[in-house]
């Protein structure tokens, strides 16, 4: 099958960028998009043009590190699927693809469609672990926690931190991965202890990285690869007002100094 | 002994307030109680079918309740509310857009909503139609036969005069759509959200703002069809 591709070219972060269309002749659709973007790239090279660089590194779906807008949708039109797990099969022959990097203040564009994705390590930094020494793997069944709790902690969880719902996200917000990752902690025994704190200083650090903030679109839903509920989104915004509620309380306990 | 990292400090650099989802909360609450208010004056405002005694006592009784005082409140409740609701959104949407400088060349949406996409503007069509709508019915403007206490009469002249109740009526549309996404998104953002009830949260507010809409415009169309004089 043969697709027209309008991609975007930017050299380096401060350069302009601007569309630039390439033509993949003779793809296999079973080929996956990031195969396909080798072969365009190939040729490039052959030509003795700079390839066109994107960002890859397991090509399972695991690892978070592809992700490009094709087409308008962060991951291309097939839910729950990353770039690499996306085919050509997905795709009409002859089709015209837009592919776009993550548009984010807070992702700067490195080069081309490669984002800079810092922002997420460092709102993880802020609180996205747990700081008790738990001592080694416990034995099963050693700490009680309700299925229910194990189930939805998998699910926040199986969160790759690919960014697909910031960029999916008309207002450009890191709600559905922030809350993913405080909930994943706080739905476990382990998590409680910093629970109110860890919410509200991965929230200050998420609007100090300039995301913008959620109106309930649910966009970054149906982008995540991983299909991550916005339930979640809730479910950090309880906290974040629980850290609010309880200050007074937790200050009093451990002295003005903080921890 | 090796010592832990040190835990997320206690104290927050801003105020939660400040932050995003201080400012959410902030909008949600606010939000909440102006959708009372919009709920209870409609209900009020079908006193318009009762009749003209019907409709000035109950304007009477609005401005002798708690001897003149309890009109006073919920007006500084009702424009606090309103106040600290378009701080809240302007605030947040300045950022939101300063979030996103490059725009995609080819955006498609999917799960959102016509009615979450036009929030913004929407809320802004409802700030002038309210600014409009005091000045009108409030304050006598816009209408040479507007007689204060008179309320029955005064709605009647209003809504006689057909661009006004075009206006009514577009606004009450936006307010339709703005209350469609509004009241569930309202709950998410205050923490209650649970795949259980949601389906049943965004029916109810679907159900809510259906009902505003057919009670709000049946008021000026009446009035044109000629069904109340």
């Amino acid at each position: 099958m043969n697709l027209t591709l309008h991609v975007w070219r930017q050299k380096g972060p401060r350069e302009r960028g601007r569309f630039v269309t390439y033509r993949a002749t003779d793809v296999s659709a079973d080929m996956s998009f990031l195969e396909m973007l080798d072969v365009v790239n190939e040729g490039l090279l052959l030509k003795g043009e700079e390839p066109i660089a994107f960002d890859h590194d397991c090509r399972e779906g695991i690892c978070g590190a592809c992700g490009m807008v094709i087409n308008g949708r962060p991951h291309g039109p097939k839910a729950r699927t990353t770039t690499c797990q996306l085919h050509l099969r997905s795709f009409r022959d002859g089709q015209e693809l837009w592919l776009e990097p993550w548009r984010s203040r807070a992702f700067p564009v490195v080069k081309d469609l490669i984002v800079d994705r810092g922002a997420f390590d460092r709102v993880i930094q802020a609180g996205g672990y747990i700081s008790a020494a738990i001592g080694s793997a416990p034995d099963a069944n050693a700490v009680p926690i309700r299925k229910e709790n194990a189930d939805l902690a998998m699910d926040a969880a199986a969160c790759i931190g690919c960014g697909a719902c910031v960029a999916a996200c008309p207002n450009g917000s890191a709600m559905l991965f922030t809350a993913a990752k405080i909930s994943h902690l706080g739905l476990l025994a382990q998590g409680q202890p910093e629970r109110y704190e860890r919410a509200a200083a991965m929230v200050e650090t998420m609007d100090a990285e300039g995301f913008g903030s959620c109106t309930n679109h649910n966009e970054c839903e149906a982008a995540c690869p991983k299909g991550i509920s916005v339930a979640f989104i809730a479910r950090l915004n309880a906290d974040f007002v629980r850290a609010r509620l309880t200050e007074g309380r937790r200050l009093e306990q451990v002295g003005e100094g903080g921890v | 002994m090796t010592t832990a990292t040190a835990p997320a400090a206690l104290r927050l650099k801003v105020p939660y307030v400040a932050s995003t989802i201080g400012r959410k909360v902030v909008m949600a609450v606010t939000g909440l109680v102006l959708f009372g208010f919009v709920l209870v004056h409609m209900i009020g405002n079908l006193t318009l079918y009762a009749g003209p005694e019907a409709m000035d006592g109950y304007s009477r009784f609005l401005h002798t309740f708690l001897h003149g005082g309890g009109l006073w409140i919920a007006r500084v409740v009702l424009l606090t509310c309103a106040v600290l609701h378009v701080w809240s959104a302007a605030s947040l949407t300045l950022d939101s857009w300063a979030a996103r400088p490059v725009g995609y060349r080819l955006w498609k949406a999917k799960d959102s909503t016509y009615a979450s996409r036009t929030m913004r503007w929407g809320g802004v069509i409802l700030f002038l139609f309210i600014i409009f709508h005091i000045l009108n019915l409030t304050l006598g403007h816009f209408d040479p036969g507007y007689v204060p206490g008179d309320v029955y009469a005064n709605v009647v002249h209003a809504f006689r005069q057909w661009p006004v109740s075009v206006f009514y009526i577009v606004a009450m549309f936006a307010l339709g759509l703005h209350l469609d996404h509004g009241v569930w998104s309202l709950f998410h953002t205050l923490g209650f959200s649970h795949p259980r009830y949601k389906r049943w949260l965004r029916e109810a507010a679907r159900g809510f703002a259906i009902l505003l809409v057919v009670g709000n415009c049946s008021f000026p169309i009446a009035v044109l069809a000629g069904w109340v004089r």
